[in-house]
């Protein structure tokens, strides 16, 4: 099956990432030839086959509910483009569209 | 022969050195920053530099050792960490931009474990942005060059860390490896490079790419040195739930006792024509030495391996796309100005990431994507289980596996960067080692006779064997003296 | 298009209900669980989404979502994953919500109601467990989203793990609808696994209504209701949007799939989303944790170890106290009230239904009237028994007894203290009382020669005057007999 634009498009708004028209004629080719490439075991057939989420079969891994230091407020902001009275500033929010 | 400068020996010799006082953490550390500073022009290894740091390091290390407190035969002996690493007030950027000016306010379990035995943070190291690529051409900063020729790449994606090791101007270095990022470069660049079984190392504080994948190893120039390596950062960590649940073996242990009548496996599907005739001559060479060590060597074959490459090809990023998602410029890293939220993470993501990082990002969520999961995501997990079989079933006759690590040399920087899909396919003898999560390392058998350039014979052992792998490595790097002769170090 | 009669409507309605637990610990990390506080304080690089850091599950998570699984009679999942759910929001520190997808740990429930309009078998799809997002507080304009300028993020609920549980389209009215949700805040109560405080989102209410032609196989088109803040506004918001729906049906008008918001103020809901969007979660097993396999022992072991449930509970009162329906679900209708009656009971050891009288007919008023609950009430479950002893004792009248509970509400003294401070035990002397009586008598001869002719029921006119003499402090029994003897005819 071919990527066509509109496949480009969908992903690149999913993906939240902002491509140039260049970008994403680029895009579109190379997605096709690796997903195409890629694409070549879905001919296998694998009815049965359990799928692998991990290397290793390890099951219930877990803590206790115990509480640990939280970082302070200014180390939690350290980091942060931009900040006000100690919360992450973030323009406007919007719906996807 | 005149014994090597103190740069070039290996870190368990060094460590004896320090152990009877013949030499100070801080001059070895001093020496390492001259030889540093030297190389470092030619093969632009560093992303940072934390040589004050490391000298203080040193110090505090040699006055353990003089009140007779050292910490581990390692203690004062300088690592070098790939900047995918979270290092404690010393940014870390996974080599992209979108993490430029990140000062993390806590340390890797790797670096936490590393430090607790003594060894000074001497810098981080470059890479493909987020672990993705094979040359360190994918570096958000610069590329780094390979030692041997700087005109050509030190592979990747823990590429800086491969390039600093070989030049002699770090003993060891952390790398991580999610589809053969330390073994390719340690091939690559003549050192030996090893990615444990999935889970022996935890994964806490490194940057992930793709979780299921994702191992951190030991590039060193000798074998000893990644087992010791290895050894100090392995085992159990309540903060990484996918890690054993043992503790860490001691792989410096029985290291020596070789591997007469070891059975050691050859893959068939691996033969011919897919790799460079210089990387098979050498690697033939290999098998025949394996086989004067007493090793029995038989074929074995392993049918799902050529799915691999697409199975990898789906896995990684469909995870990756999910791991990078954070990367909005809301909480770190820079921003983007825009009006409104969409378009404020929409352009901060397209400006901090790279090509290929953008590029497996799209590969990934469309991998993920409404309609596609089964064909593409789901397929791939079921891909996996069969080469996890194949493995399980060629183990069961041998105790190891070996082919090439990579199927050619170092290539020229530039020479690949145009065929995305070209750069992944070379990752067919290491991607389904991580698929399977098995351990595999690269040790260096001389090099190509066709451009002078070093090859690496892969060594695959079955989970949490590692043992039976250090002792073949070790026994065949012995044998063939190469590492500690001066035809193993490049001319830089 | 024909104009249905409205009979033949016919309504359904599903809740996905959401839960905040009450451990110490957030779901992922070791950051504190708490309500509210200085913005960004209970973080750390998991919670945070650093770069690096991975989540570790609370096991005592896994335990309390399993309680509420087995409460609302589930089969426990033998093995369960988490899973990611992708999307972009800025509340959400990764990008990604860790939750359950596939394989989630609790499925194919059922609740029980006992409805007005009698017992309806409510089914309960699946409970899961979950993070929590963090909080945005929106500023400029009017503090809404949609006109703020811009917004500020705080991860202190960031990674709080949050059950989510969801039941089949089974509820027809609203009032079942409030019903269940009352139930299943009862029922989380009991099993102390949250806080319940639905005015601080620990417990969160979304509900899917749609209206349709009785007889038809499809739903109507689903609409979403949203920012139902109260057990009451549940049963309010879906009132009136079932309103809304039927006459929209009747007019022949075609409803659309939406999302509404309910406001608390006008009691009405108006869209929030028209198109419901295409969301694409891209769910996949969560690659840094494993799967979770309950062992048929562990389970069995909570299964032993659940408290009492409010079903449970009712048949039990049903049966020790012969309380009616109306009463034991008012009673049971929260844990604390539950426990206040039961001490209550217990220290009074009589007729429960005396107790059961004054703690709804006259604490709650109290209670009401401070705006407080009873779990900040100052009189004590044993108190209450010792006043109505002192009623039965004829120690003070009913009457004197509702004064002495005013008093008892402001300071929680006992009751006998209260009385003797007050001095309102009742006058059963019956020399005193004499000369009282026999002044009313001369004073309503009327009434007295009323009685005396075989009319009784003047008898409570004189008994009044009586009472109004003696500033209410007669002994009302003694009174009535004193009377009669006197007026015997």
């Amino acid at each position: 099956m071919g990527i066509d634009r509109a496949a480009v498009d969908h992903v690149a708004r999913l993906a939240r990432l902002a491509l140039d028209d260049d970008e994403r004629d680029r895009m579109r080719a190379e997605l096709d030839d690796i997903l195409g490439h890629a694409g070549r075991i879905q001919a296998l057939d694998l009815d049965g086959v359990e799928p692998t989420l991990h290397p290793l079969p390890l099951v219930n891994a877990s803590r206790p509910d115990e509480i640990t230091p939280s970082l302070s407020q200014s180390d939690a902001l350290r980091s942060a483009p931009e900040a006000e009275d100690g919360r992450f500033r973030v323009p406007r929010i919007i719906e996807d569209a | 022969m005149t014994p090597p400068a103190l740069h070039w020996r290996p870190a368990t010799e060094l460590a004896a050195g320090l152990d009877a006082g013949d030499l100070t953490s801080v001059e070895l550390t001093e020496a390492i920053i001259r030889r540093c500073d030297d190389v470092e022009p030619h093969i632009a290894a560093f992303l940072q530099r934390t040589d004050e740091r490391a000298l203080t390091g040193a110090a505090a290390a040699d006055a353990r050792r003089a009140r007779g407190e050292a910490l581990t035969p390692w203690d004062g002996i300088p690592v070098a960490y790939k900047d995918i690493f979270v290092t404690r007030d010393v940014p870390t950027t996974a080599g992209s931009r979108i993490l430029e000016r990140w000062v993390p306010p806590y340390d890797a379990t790797v670096v936490e474990r590393c430090s607790a035995a003594g060894m000074p943070l001497f810098g981080k190291t470059n890479l493909d942005q987020f672990a993705m690529g094979s040359s360190t051409e994918h570096s958000g900063f610069h590329p780094s060059r390979n030692p041997w020729d700087p005109a050509r790449v030190p592979g990747g994606s823990s590429g800086g860390s491969a390039a600093l090791v070989a030049a002699g101007a770090v003993p060891w270095a952390w790398g991580t490896d999610t589809g053969g990022s330390v073994r390719q470069p340690a091939a690559l660049c003549g050192i030996v490079g090893a990615k444990p079984t999935y889970g022996l190392v935890s994964r806490y504080g490194m940057v992930a790419f793709a979780s299921s994948l994702d191992q951190a190893g030991p590039l060193t120039r000798s074998v000893e040195d990644a087992a010791a390596l290895l050894s100090t950062a392995a085992g159990h960590d309540p903060r990484d739930s996918t890690s054993i649940r043992d503790g860490a073996p001691n792989l410096l242990e029985g290291l020596g006792e070789g591997i007469a009548g070891k059975r050691i496996g050859v893959v068939e599907e691996f033969g011919g024509e897919g790799s460079q005739p210089g990387v098979r001559a050498r690697v033939d060479d290999a098998y025949g030495r394996l086989e004067r060590l007493g090793a029995v060597l038989e074929e074995v074959s392993l049918p799902s391996f050529e799915h691999a490459i697409p199975a990898y090809y789906l896995i990684a990023p469909a995870e990756a796309s999910s791991n990078l998602a954070r990367y909005d410029g809301v909480r770190y890293g820079p921003r983007r100005v825009a009006t409104d939220i969409v378009a404020m993470n929409s352009k901060t993501r397209a400006d901090g990431f790279g090509a290929e990082v953008k590029r497996r990002i799209m590969i990934g969520t469309y991998a993920l994507s409404a309609g596609y999961y089964d064909a593409y995501y789901g397929k791939a997990q079921k891909v996996r289980t069969l080469i996890v079989e194949d493995l399980k079933r060629a183990f069961q006759r041998v105790d190891l596996i070996v082919c090439p690590t990579s199927p050619t040399t170092a290539f020229k920087l530039g020479e690949r960067t145009a065929d995305p899909l070209s750069m992944y396919l070379s990752d067919v003898y290491t991607v389904p080692v991580n698929l399977a999560g098995v351990p595999a390392m690269s040790v260096p058998c001389g090099t190509s006779p066709d451009d002078g350039l070093p090859v690496g014979l892969q060594i695959i052992a079955p989970v949490l064997d590692e043992r039976s792998m250090f002792q073949a490595a070790y026994a065949f790097e012995q044998d063939l003296g190469w590492a500690e002769s001066d035809e193993g170090r490049p001319n830089l | 298009m024909s104009v249905a009669p409205p009979h033949t409507l016919e309504t359904t309605i599903g809740l996905e209900i959401h839960v905040e637990l009450a451990t110490a610990s957030k779901m992922f990390c070791g950051c504190k669980v708490a309500f509210g506080g200085e913005p960004n304080t209970r973080t750390c690089p998991v919670c945070l989404g650093l770069p690096g850091s991975l989540p570790v599950v609370n096991e005592r998570a896994i335990e309390y979502t399993t309680r509420i699984g087995v409460a609302f009679n589930c089969s426990i999942a033998k093995r369960s994953l988490f899973a990611r759910k992708n999307y972009f929001y800025p509340d959400m520190p990764k990008n990604y919500q860790i939750t359950q997808y596939e394989l989630p740990l609790a499925t194919q429930g059922h609740l029980t109601l006992d409805g007005e309009s009698g017992a309806v078998s409510v089914g309960v799809t699946r409970v899961h467990l979950e993070e929590d997002t963090g909080g945005s507080l929106h500023v400029g304009g009017s503090g809404r989203i949609a006109d703020s300028e811009y917004s500020l993020e705080d991860y202190n609920r960031a990674g709080t793990p949050l059950v989510e549980i969801v039941t089949e389209p089974d509820l027809h009215t609203a009032e079942q609808a409030r019903l269940f949700v009352a139930e299943l805040r009862a029922i989380v109560e009991a099993l102390g696994v949250s806080d319940v405080r639905m005015e601080e989102g620990s417990l969160r209410v979304d509900a899917n209504i749609s209206v349709r032609r009785a007889g038809e196989v499809e739903h109507g088109a689903k609409v979403e209701v949203k920012n139902m803040n109260s057990i009451r506004s549940v049963g309010r918001a879906l009132e009136h949007e079932e309103e809304r729906q039927r006459k929209a049906l009747e007019a022949g008008e075609t409803l659309v799939q939406e999302t509404r918001h309910f406001d608390e103020k006008t009691g009405t809901t108006s869209s929030l989303r028209t198109k419901e969007y295409a969301f694409d979660y891209r769910y996949f097993p969560e690659p840094d944790l494993v799967p979770f396999e309950a062992a048929d022992e562990w389970v069995e072991a909570l299964r032993a170890s659940q408290p009492e449930l409010p079903a449970e509970r009712r048949v039990r009162w049903k049966q020790t106290y012969g309380l009616p329906p109306g009463d034991v679900a008012v009673l049971a209708s929260s844990k604390a009230t539950a426990a206040w009656f039961e001490a209550a009971a217990l220290a009074y050891g009589g007729d429960a239904k005396k107790i059961v009288n004054w703690i709804i007919a006259d604490l709650f008023g109290l209670l009401n009237e401070a705006g407080i609950d009873l779990t900040e009430c100052k009189i004590a479950p044993a108190q209450l028994a010792g006043l109505v002893g002192l009623v039965d004792d004829g120690a003070i009248s009913g009457k004197q007894a509702k004064e002495v509970l005013g008093h008892m509400f402001k300071t929680g003294d006992d009751a006998a203290e209260v009385v003797q401070d007050k001095g309102l035990e009742q006058e059963s002397d019956t020399a005193v009382l004499d000369a009282v009586v026999e002044e009313v008598i001369a004073e309503n001869p009327e009434a007295a020669d009323k009685v005396r002719a075989g009319q009784l029921n003047t008898i409570g006119f004189l008994v009044g005057r009586v009472m109004r003499k003696t500033g209410g402090s007669a002994n009302p029994k003694l009174v009535t007999e004193l009377l009669r003897t006197k007026l015997a005819g």
